[in-house]
């Protein structure tokens, strides 16, 4: 965990004064929409469909128990009883008023949370991997950086006024969970031939309505220059950046227009006009970053303690117990994934309840700690194996642990036209009914990992483009249709999906990621032939011809 | 259903009304007759023109502190004079939610 220092606490509480005269100020009629909407989306507040939304930042994915208590009551005192996690490491309030949004801003600031950096043209939540400082073989912990580059870009006023929304991940890891591939600016951990700790910088990711995988423009940019770096590419972005046509704001399409080469020379140009502007990072500065990340005193355990032993002989613990609990760099020590992917429910959400008995969990048998991943799952980052039996009980019995992690049923999902007021067509429905299609557990350990991304509209908040299968909600004469592709991945090897062929309606869309996966199973070459490896032997032909043959 | 915010030309083709979401909580709410506003679709000032529509969107966005964001949406009027949303977006404006909350 993070501690938060004086300077950030007083940051955080003059915030949430700031906000509420301007709440008051809106209700009087003295700021009108046209003046408050730019504040209130520095502050998370959105209008959707039915209320307010109230996005909340959990930078790099880590709360504390305390946090996520907070949410809970935050959920049942200001809002319906639940919240829902998002794909970048938020949480949102759907129903949230207005009148009451700074008590409930007052109270998050109390345990060192905000919500700036979740909306606007600035630079949004630094993101990481939800393993990180626990994976093993893990470079080192990415949060360190996450931190150093939250701290230096919150309310930096040349980051404030974007083109348009910036978003930045960090991964440590040889498999990345973070999606770097699919950000603005992708930040790859990793030790030069000198051992030296930098980064592989990759520049231009983003889905969309124009997709586009991140190019690497750097492969390594020493830590201490990190933060000149990034600066520089802002700079560029800055001043070439469209800010005449929305559409074309993002970096991702300054980086095509200009081409990799050319942009990264221009970048490189503007690092070294800069000069030293004072953001190189001296040692002690990232030290003292470092040193307030706490990690905990773990106990010298054994690999294989008898309690593990003995739950083996229940098939059900078993079952969990491999899809979702995950090697920790510590002997005696699992990750475990808590699955918001229940059979029937609206994917990412939590109800207050959940979130109160998640932090009891956390305090028990995690060290107080949970973290959020952008496939909307939860995650106890330090569980003894030994507990790991008792845990799954108390998980069960919270609906908590469905063993779909990475399955069929693992599928991420925006709110769709149910909240959103960009929305085309709804997401949570077509998700919901595919967790009952694939409610077979041995059927979807059968099928191995497949992600399904479903986005209600172009803007592509479900990642559809990189599902494996994925599902975009569009609008034909007032009907809801669904343009599917497959192939996509948000990994390492990220890559975007290929349209299978014409949009089905909402009632078929089922049926057809039925045929899919059925054709699937009987083009697969072995059993290990996951999905999308199969889809990228074959090509999109066979699953096309399955779908469209009788339809 | 494309979103009323790219809502550019106001031109009808049946009956409309004006809504928009109350500003002190976000509540949906529609223009009434009298010149305020309601939670209630059937309280609805409905409007048969375009230049009635955009006279009653006017007004709405006149009352900025009331509400916010005030377009135009269609609604379809049954038998017996009851109002119902025109389309799905609109259905689910006024009546909530299509999903079930809890696992089933």
């Amino acid at each position: 965990m993070y501690a938060y220092d004086e300077l950030d606490r007083t940051l955080i509480n003059e915030r949430v004064s700031e906000f509420r005269d301007q709440v008051k100020r809106r209700l009087s009629g003295e700021l009108t929409e046209d003046e408050f909407k730019i504040l209130r989306l520095q502050n998370g507040v959105y209008l959707q469909l039915h209320a307010y939304m109230f996005r909340v930042a959990i930078p790099y994915g880590t709360l504390s128990s305390k946090q996520m208590r907070r949410f809970a009551h935050v959920a049942r005192r200001y809002d319906r009883g639940y919240g829902h996690f998002t794909t970048r490491q938020n949480i949102q309030f759907n129903w949230i008023k207005l009148a009451e949004l700074p008590d409930a801003l007052a109270e998050l600031a109390d345990v060192g949370i905000h919500a700036m950096q979740t909306s606007g043209n600035n630079m949004r939540n630094v993101t990481s991997d939800q393993w990180a400082g626990v994976a093993p073989g893990e470079v080192e912990d990415p949060r360190i950086w996450s931190e150093i580059l939250r701290q230096h870009t919150t309310l930096h006023p040349e980051f404030s006024f974007l083109p348009r929304k910036f978003k930045i991940a960090i991964t440590a890891s040889e498999h990345d969970r973070a999606a770097i591939k699919i950000h603005d600016i992708g930040l790859r951990l990793h030790k030069n031939a000198d051992g030296e700790t930098g980064f592989e910088v990759l520049v231009g990711g983003g889905l969309g309505r124009t997709p586009f995988i991140a190019k690497t423009i750097k492969a390594f940019v020493h830590g201490r220059d990190i933060l000149s770096y990034v600066e520089a590419i802002l700079r560029v972005y800055n001043q070439y950046g469209r800010r005449d046509n929305i559409y074309k704001a993002r970096i991702k399409i300054l980086v095509h227009e200009l081409g990799i080469e050319k942009f990264a020379k221009e970048v490189d140009e503007e690092w070294k006009l800069m000069g030293d502007v004072g953001l190189t990072l001296d040692h002690s500065a990232i030290e003292e970053v470092r040193s307030r990340f706490s990690y905990p005193a773990y106990e010298k355990l054994p690999h294989m303690p008898d309690e593990l032993k003995q739950a083996a002989a229940d098939p059900l613990f078993e079952r969990w117990r491999k899809n979702s609990v995950a090697p920790h760099k510590v002997q005696g020590y699992s990750i475990v994934t808590l699955s918001l992917k229940p059979v029937g429910g609206p994917p990412g959400d939590a109800t207050a309840d959940q979130m109160d008995a998640v932090a009891d969990l956390a305090d028990k048998y995690s060290f107080g700690e949970i973290r959020v991943g952008h496939e909307q799952n939860l995650a106890l980052p330090h569980v003894a194996k030994r507990d790991l039996p008792q845990l799954w009980r108390a998980l069960d019995r919270l609906g908590l642990a469905t063993p779909n992690v990475n399955l069929v049923t693992d599928i991420i999902a925006c709110p769709g036209l149910d909240y959103c007021s960009l929305a085309n067509a709804r997401s949570i429905p077509i998700a919901q009914e595919l967790t009952r299609r694939f409610a077979n557990h041995d059927t979807a350990d059968m099928i191995g990992r497949l992600h399904i991304n479903i986005s209600g509209c172009i803007n592509a908040c479900g990642h559809h483009h990189v599902g494996h299968i994925g599902i975009l909600g569009v609008e034909k004469n007032g009907e809801e249709f669904y343009q599917i592709t497959i192939g996509g991945r948000a990994d390492e090897n990220a890559q975007m999906g290929v349209l299978i062929g014409p949009a089905v309606p909402y009632a078929e869309v089922a049926d057809v990621i039925e045929d899919i996966v059925e054709a699937y199973l009987a083009l697969r070459d072995r059993p290990e032939e996951l999905f999308v490896d199969t889809v990228k032997r074959l090509g999109v032909e066979p699953f096309k011809e399955r779908v469209y043959a009788t339809r | 259903m494309t979103s009323p915010l790219e809502q550019k030309k106001i031109r009808i083709t049946g009956p409309s009304v004006v809504t928009a979401n109350r500003t002190w909580d976000g509540a949906v709410v529609y223009r009434t007759a009298d010149r305020g506003w309601s939670t209630a679709l059937a309280d609805a000032a409905i409007v048969g023109t375009s230049d009635d529509a955009r006279a009653l969107l006017a007004e709405g966005v006149a009352d900025d502190v009331g509400a916010v964001g005030a377009y135009i949406a269609p609604v379809e009027v049954k038998e017996g004079g009851v109002v119902k949303p025109g389309n799905l977006r609109e259905h689910i404006r006024s009546k909530g939610l299509t999903i079930d909350l809890l696992p089933a």
